[in-house]
């Protein structure tokens, strides 16, 4: 059955692809010692194949904290190029926390204190001489909520650009302006309107503006989070055509509550569980067979 | 007051008794979901009906009682006495309201007056009684009625509301109409001052020396009351002020929400706020003594002349004074922005200051626009600080090293000391008033107008 699904779905080479040696350790690990409800001191082991050939970025051992709360224990996972890899769970089990470590938003965060090593390209992104304002225009971000800047359409778009200085000039920046609503397919939407207020669009609109505003600075990962949660299906629908599209150039990682979604646009499924990475694999194995009780009740919805 | 406790006792008493008739009316406590309201709201019913009619009797009463009784005294007068003028009258009226508050002792009046305030306070005795036993009688009838009509389909609830409602009503009107009020008495007394001295003259001469000759063959000046100097200086003191406090304010309030740690925050900000709290006559000591001669020794000594009490010394302490007002107001606007908006500038690899320059700040600058103007307004009114450090001349001067003068400092010293209200000299204060309230207004406008532009950008 997994083999018919291989040859008929796209999913890369990398995937399918042959197990590393690291990749192989924790398939091995007896499942039986895996607690269902989980151990209050141990992380739970991961179940699947957490790990690619040739990874876009690489975690491991991640784990987090706001203040004393442990809200990531001990994850490694791999990015893979040029595919998408959905994170599910139930609420509040870290995935939010997760996708912040990749482009260090949760820096931000008073008392959020992130331990291991997440590798973009082979380079410890939280390493000391990492410069953040660089990596965060390597790893783009799209946030739950639409959060058009208060200025216009083009401005909002050009924001990027014009402060990491990707245009030389007037004609350039209309340029990337154009090409990243055209790809985040708001162009026609909004091509008579440029100088419009980016808050005066629909809250579909506002979120592929702000895809748009994130691909204007042509970063290599984008991460998702939740970014249909507040959008009709229709929307939906587009920007999920998008992530689709958008997969050829980039590596993405998405959020969603949607296990449907998560099935539509994703070839790698992460199954998240109160801090710890249950479960990862194919999108159609995790959907059709999952390893794990806990994945299993989930997406069969036992509980979420 | 007696009768006042009286009737509170009795309106409790009321709430009390209309409580328990509606759970009586719905057939026990188990059963109140029967009525129409809430029970309380059977009792505050009751309550209205009890004390409501008795207080408005109450003070209608104590309006009137005066009047009439004056008027039935004045009646029982001999003739002769009727008959002088008004203005006479009137002041035999007084007489017999001094000695009715013992105000003069009994001998030195006239028996007639006399007998008259003998039969004022007899009226007024029996006009108390009438007022109780009236009061008492309508709090009974209320409450009676009330109790009477608790039903279970009586809609307490719709009416006691109403009543709430116009209560609200009234009290939100009250500010309106103290506003209007107040423009109309300065209105009245400056339409007084422009019969004397033209509109034109006011608002355009350049000649402020509000000194008047009082009687006509006294020597002295004829006065001029042309507004420009005085508000050329209130300009320039405040534009100083605000040369100071706009920059300082806002700089600090970035600090204090974008940079600065919890701990700081925690003891810097009520500092700042205490800023506000000092009295401005020890800001005006301040300016006056410490400030304004520390300006002219370092003018000298760079070869200036600065004048003892200069605009500048008064508006740098101004400013510092409004420092709080900006800065506190900026502070919450700027935490106010969304942290999404913030996320969103750095998703995007947007540095700190480019976060705060390019995304906060705008966001924030309606906020900001009118914490600026709030200040304004205030530098505007300031009085006290610039009494003391900038002077009571009127030059009009843009030389922030001269003396010179501001509205309110003048619409002091025109009031201060033993003047007639009707002289133009005092009457120039409301003019003075009128132009201030005038500028104000137009300021506090253009500040809404500039909000809302910006909120419809921003929103
Ligand atoms: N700023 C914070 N300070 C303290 N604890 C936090 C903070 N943000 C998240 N947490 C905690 O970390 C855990 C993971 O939160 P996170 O937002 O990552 O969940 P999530 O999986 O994204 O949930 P959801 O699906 O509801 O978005 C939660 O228990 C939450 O209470
Ligand atoms: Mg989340």
């Amino acid at each position: 059955m997994e083999t018919a699904t291989e040859q008929r779905t796209l999913f890369t080479k990398e995937e399918i692809g042959v197990t590393t040696p690291e990749d192989s350790k924790p398939q091995h690990r007896p499942e039986k010692t895996l607690p269902a409800d989980r151990a209050q001191d141990k992380p739970a082991p991961t179940v699947g194949k957490p790990f690619v050939d040739n990874p876009r970025m690489a975690c491991r051992h991640v784990n987090v904290f706001y203040g004393d709360k442990h809200a990531i224990r001990d994850v490694s996972l791999d990015i893979g190029r040029n595919q998408v890899i959905a994170m599910i769970g139930p609420s509040g089990c870290g995935k939010s926390t997760f996708i912040r470590c990749l482009n260090r938003m949760n820096d931000t965060i008073e008392g959020c204190r992130v331990t291991g090593e997440i590798l973009l390209d082979g380079q410890n992104i939280y390493a000391r001489q990492v410069d953040v304002v660089p990596l965060r225009a390597q790893v783009g971000m799209v946030f739950q909520k639409p959060n058009p800047f208060p200025k216009s359409i083009y401005d909002n778009v050009a924001y990027g650009p014009k402060i990491h200085g990707l245009a030389r000039n007037r004609a350039e920046l209309d340029e990337i302006v154009e090409t990243s609503l055209q790809r985040a397919g708001l162009w026609d939407e909004v091509k008579d309107r440029l100088s419009h207020a980016g808050t005066s669009l629909s809250g579909g609109q506002q979120q592929r503006l702000c895809i748009a505003r994130t691909i204007a600075v042509g970063p290599e990962v984008i991460l998702m989070d939740e970014p249909c949660s507040a959008l009709d299906p229709i929307a939906t629908g587009k920007i999920e055509e998008l992530i689709d599209e958008l997969r050829r150039q980039y590596s993405i990682a998405i959020v969603t509550h949607s296990m449907q979604q998560a099935a539509r646009v994703s070839q790698r499924t992460a199954y998240f569980h109160l801090g710890d990475l249950i479960e990862v694999g194919r999108t159609e194995q995790i959907f059709t067979t999952p390893r794990h009780k806990l994945t299993q009740d989930y997406i069969t919805g036992r509980f979420g | 007051m007696m009768l006042l406790t009286l009737l509170l006792l009795m309106t409790l008493a009321a709430y009390y008794l209309g409580l328990r008739r509606a759970v009586t009316v719905a057939g026990g406590p188990t059963s109140v979901r029967v009525l129409h309201s809430r029970p309380a709201y059977y009792g505050m019913w009751t309550a209205i009906w009890c004390g409501l009619p008795a207080l408005i009797i109450f003070a209608a009463w104590q309006m009137l009682e005066g009047r009439m009784l004056t008027h039935l005294v004045v009646a029982q007068l001999p003739p002769e006495m009727q008959s002088l003028s008004a203005a006479r009258l009137s002041l035999i009226v007084n007489d017999i309201r001094n000695i009715i508050y013992g105000n003069i002792p009994v001998g030195q009046v006239s028996p007639a007056v006399q007998a008259a305030a003998e039969l004022y306070l007899r009226l007024q005795a029996i006009s108390r009684i009438a007022l109780a036993a009236a009061v008492l009688a309508s709090a009974l009838a209320g409450l009676g009625a009330a109790y009477g009509r608790i039903h279970i389909r009586l809609r307490a609830r719709n009416q006691v509301e109403r009543l709430v409602l116009w209560l609200l009503g009234a009290c939100s009107t009250i500010a309106i109409f103290t506003t209007i009020g107040i423009v109309l008495s300065v209105l009245y007394e400056a339409l007084r001052f422009f019969k004397s001295v033209p509109l034109t003259d006011f608002l355009f001469g350049l000649q402020w020396s509000p000194q008047m000759a009082i009687r006509s063959d006294q020597v002295g000046s004829s006065g001029a009351f042309g507004a420009v100097p005085v508000l050329a200086g209130t300009l320039l003191v405040s534009g100083i002020a605000m040369l100071v406090a706009v920059p300082i304010g806002l700089l600090a309030a970035i600090y204090m929400s974008e940079y600065a740690g919890k701990r700081l925050r925690s003891v810097v900000k009520p500092l700042m706020e205490i800023l506000a709290g000092i009295p401005t006559v020890v800001y005006g000591f301040f300016a006056a003594l410490t400030v304004a001669p520390l300006i002219r020794s370092s003018g000298h000594a760079i070869g200036l002349d600065v004048s003892s009490e200069s605009a500048l010394a008064a508006g740098l302490v101004m400013g510092i004074m409004i420092i709080p007002f900006v800065s506190s107001l900026s502070d919450d606007m700027i935490n106010a922005v969304p942290q999404s908006l913030r996320d969103g500038a750095y998703g995007l690899g947007a540095t700190h200051s480019e976060t705060i320059r390019q995304v906060v700040l705008p966001a924030a600058l309606p906020g900001i626009v009118g914490g600026v103007l709030l200040a304004v307004s205030r530098a505007i009114g300031e009085t006290m600080i610039v009494v003391m450090a900038a002077g009571l001349t009127a030059n009009l001067t843009l030389n922030p090293l001269k003396t010179v003068t501001t509205v309110t400092v003048q619409i002091v010293t025109l009031l201060v000391g033993d003047q007639e209200f009707d002289s133009p000299k005092t009457l120039a204060a409301f003019a003075l008033g009128l132009l201030l309230f005038v500028i104000t207004l137009g300021l506090n406008i253009i500040a809404l107008k500039v909000v809302r532009k910006y909120r419809e950008q921003y929103e």
